[in-house]
C-alpha cells in the first residue's frame, strides 16, 4: 500500500504540496515513485521561473519513461531541490522528504484548497489501479 | 505489465529494472520469453529452402548448432532477425520475434515453393525461459543431468531438465554466459519456479527474475539490435553493421544482389552507437542533430545501469559514423552534446 501522509494536499498527476507560510513545497507521490520505477534523472525548472496552475515544471525519468511533472498550484520557483542532479534515487527512497522537488511562491494561496485531501488521494488511487 | 506483441509482459519485477540489469550482469536473471515464436521447417530441402530466404549460411550449421541470422527482403531489409536451430539436415527451428510471428510466417509461406518442404508454425507448442549470467551454468546444472559444460555458445542439445523434455541452447540476448530453455508451453510454470529455487532467488547474491525493460537494457549495453528500433524493412543489414550475417558468397538468396550493389558501393548512412556526454538521456526516435542540421534519428536510447552512462543507436550518415564524432540528440527540444563510441557497449570478461 502506498504510502499517503494525512498533512499534505494532491493532484490527480500524482503531486503533493506541503504548503509553508507563503511558499509550498512540492514532490512526487509514493504511489507515481512506486509506477514509474527506479528514477535516474530528474529534470527542474530555475529559480525565478513563473508557472501556472497544472504547468509541467519538469520531468522524471526512469530508465524506461520519461514523466512530465506539473505545478498543482501557481507561482514562481523560489527554490529548487539541488541534490536531485546527483542522487534521484531519493525521488524512490524518499518521496516525501528528501525527494521534494521544488519550492514554489505561491501565486494564490487559496488555490490549495482546490487539491485532494490525503483520503480522497487514496480513493483516487484505488479507483486508478483497479 | 503491458501488452508486448498480443502477449502480456512484465516490465519488470518487484526488484526493480536497475536491480534486474545488474543481478544478469553480477549473477543471473531469469527471463519468461515464451512470447517468442518457433517455426518448424522439415523436409529433405529444408536447410536449401531456409538459406534461400535468410542471409547467414544455413549450410555452414552441424547438428546441433543455432545460428543469428536474418530474413531478408529483396532489397536486402530485413522482415525479421532470428536464430536458425539445426537439428538434422531435414530439421531445422527458426526462433524469430513475437510482434513479427505472423507476419513471418505469411513471408515464409509465401515464399515457400517445394513440396519437399513442411512448414509449422508451433510458435504455442513452446515455453521458452532464458538464464542469464556468469551463475547460470552452475544453477541449470542443479537441475539437469546435460553436461552443460560441454554445450559451446550458439549450439544446443535435448535433454530432460527437472525431469521435463526440453532444448536446452547456448544463447541469449544480453551479451552474458546463459541458456535459453525451451519445453511443452504447459511446463512454463514449473521450470520456471524451479529455476528460481535452484537459483537460490530471494538471496542477494541469488537469480531475480527479470521483466522486458532489463531484457531491453542488457541487449542495448550488449549493442545487439532491436527489430522494429533498430532494423526493420526499411534499413539494410549493412547499414545495421550486420555484414556479418550477410554471406554474399553462399549463393542466391533474398536481397543478396542489393547487399552485394550496395556493399560496392558502401553504404550511406550507418547504425552507429553514441554515449551522452552532457546531461540528459536520449530515448527512442529523437533526431540527431550534426552542426545544427538534423542527420538521423535514434533508434534505441536509454540509461545503461551497469555502465552508469546514457547511450543509444541510431542511424548517422556515413561520413559522421566514425568513433569520437560529435553529435547532439534533440531531447524534448534540448541539444545534449554527445558522442560516436565503439560497439558493443559492454563485453564481458570471459
Amino acid at each position: 500500500m502506498a504510502n499517503v501522509p494525512e498533512d499534505l494536499h494532491y493532484s490527480k498527476d500524482h503531486e503533493w504540496v506541503r504548503v509553508d507560510g507563503e511558499t509550498a513545497v512540492i514532490g512526487i507521490t509514493d504511489y507515481a515513485q512506486n509506477s514509474l520505477g527506479d528514477v535516474v534523472y530528474v529534470e527542474l525548472p530555475k529559480a525565478g521561473d513563473e508557472f501556472a496552475a497544472n504547468e509541467s515544471f519538469g520531468s522524471v525519468e526512469s530508465v524506461k519513461a520519461v514523466s512530465e511533472v506539473f505545478t498543482p498550484i501557481a507561482g514562481v520557483v523560489a527554490q529548487i531541490n539541488e541534490s536531485l542532479a546527483d542522487e534521484p534515487e531519493t525521488v524512490n527512497s524518499d518521496p516525501y522528504g528528501k525527494g521534494w522537488m521544488i519550492r514554489l511562491k505561491m501565486s494564490n494561496a487559496g488555490e490549495v484548497d482546490s487539491l485532494l485531501t490525503a483520503a480522497e488521494y487514496e480513493d483516487f488511487t484505488k479507483a486508478e489501479t483497479e | 505489465m503491458v501488452d508486448f506483441g498480443g502477449w502480456d509482459m512484465p516490465v519488470q519485477y518487484p526488484a526493480g529494472t536497475i536491480e534486474e540489469h545488474l543481478r544478469t550482469r553480477t549473477h543471473a536473471g531469469l527471463f519468461d520469453v515464451s512470447h517468442m515464436g518457433e517455426i518448424d521447417v522439415r523436409g529433405s530441402d529444408a536447410i536449401a529452402f531456409v538459406n534461400c530466404i535468410t542471409s547467414n549460411d544455413v549450410t555452414k550449421l552441424i547438428d546441433g548448432q543455432a545460428q543469428y541470422s536474418a530474413l531478408t527482403t529483396p532489397q536486402g531489409t530485413v522482415v525479421d532477425d532470428l536464430v536458425i536451430c539445426r537439428f538434422a539436415a531435414d530439421h531445422l527451428l527458426l526462433v524469430v520475434n513475437a510482434g513479427t510471428t505472423d507476419k513471418d510466417w505469411q513471408w515464409i509461406t509465401s515464399n515457400h515453393a517445394s513440396e519437399s518442404v513442411k512448414l509449422k508454425n508451433v510458435s504455442a507448442d513452446y515455453c521458452q525461459l532464458a538464464l542469464q549470467g556468469p551463475d547460470a551454468q552452475t544453477i541449470l546444472q542443479k537441475l539437469t543431468d546435460l553436461p552443460l559444460a560441454e554445450i559451446k555458445y550458439y549450439h544446443f542439445t535435448r535433454g530432460r531438465v527437472d525431469g521435463i523434455d526440453a532444448i536446452v541452447s547456448r544463447t541469449g540476448y544480453t551479451g552474458e554466459d546463459g541458456f535459453e530453455v525451451y519445453a511443452a508451453s504447459d511446463r512454463a510454470e514449473q521450470l520456471w519456479n524451479k529455476i528460481l529455487d535452484a537459483g537460490d532467488t530471494g538471496s542477494p547474491t541469488g537469480v531475480l527474475p527479470c521483466g522486458l525493460a532489463a531484457r531491453n537494457t542488457l541487449r542495448l549495453e550488449a549493442g545487439m539490435a532491436l527489430y522494429g528500433n533498430d532494423i526493420d524493412e526499411t534499413t539494410t543489414l549493412l547499414e545495421a553493421n550486420l555484414g556479418w550475417i550477410c554471406k554474399l558468397d553462399k549463393g542466391d538468396f533474398n536481397g543478396r544482389e542489393a547487399l552485394a550493389q550496395q556493399k560496392q558501393q558502401g553504404v550511406k548512412r550507418k547504425l552507429a552507437g553514441f554515449e551522452v556526454t552532457e546531461r540528459g538521456i536520449a530515448r527512442d526516435h529523437q533526431d540527431v542533430v550534426i552542426n545544427g542540421e538534423r542527420v538521423g534519428h535514434v533508434t534505441s536510447g536509454s540509461p545503461a545501469p551497469f555502465l552508469k552512462k546514457n547511450i543509444g543507436l541510431a542511424y548517422v550518415p556515413i561520413e559522421h559514423a566514425n568513433v569520437g564524432q560529435e553529435i547532439q540528440i534533440d531531447v524534448r527540444g534540448k541539444l545534449v552534446g554527445a558522442q560516436i563510441v565503439k560497439t558493443p557497449f559492454y563485453k564481458r570478461s570471459k
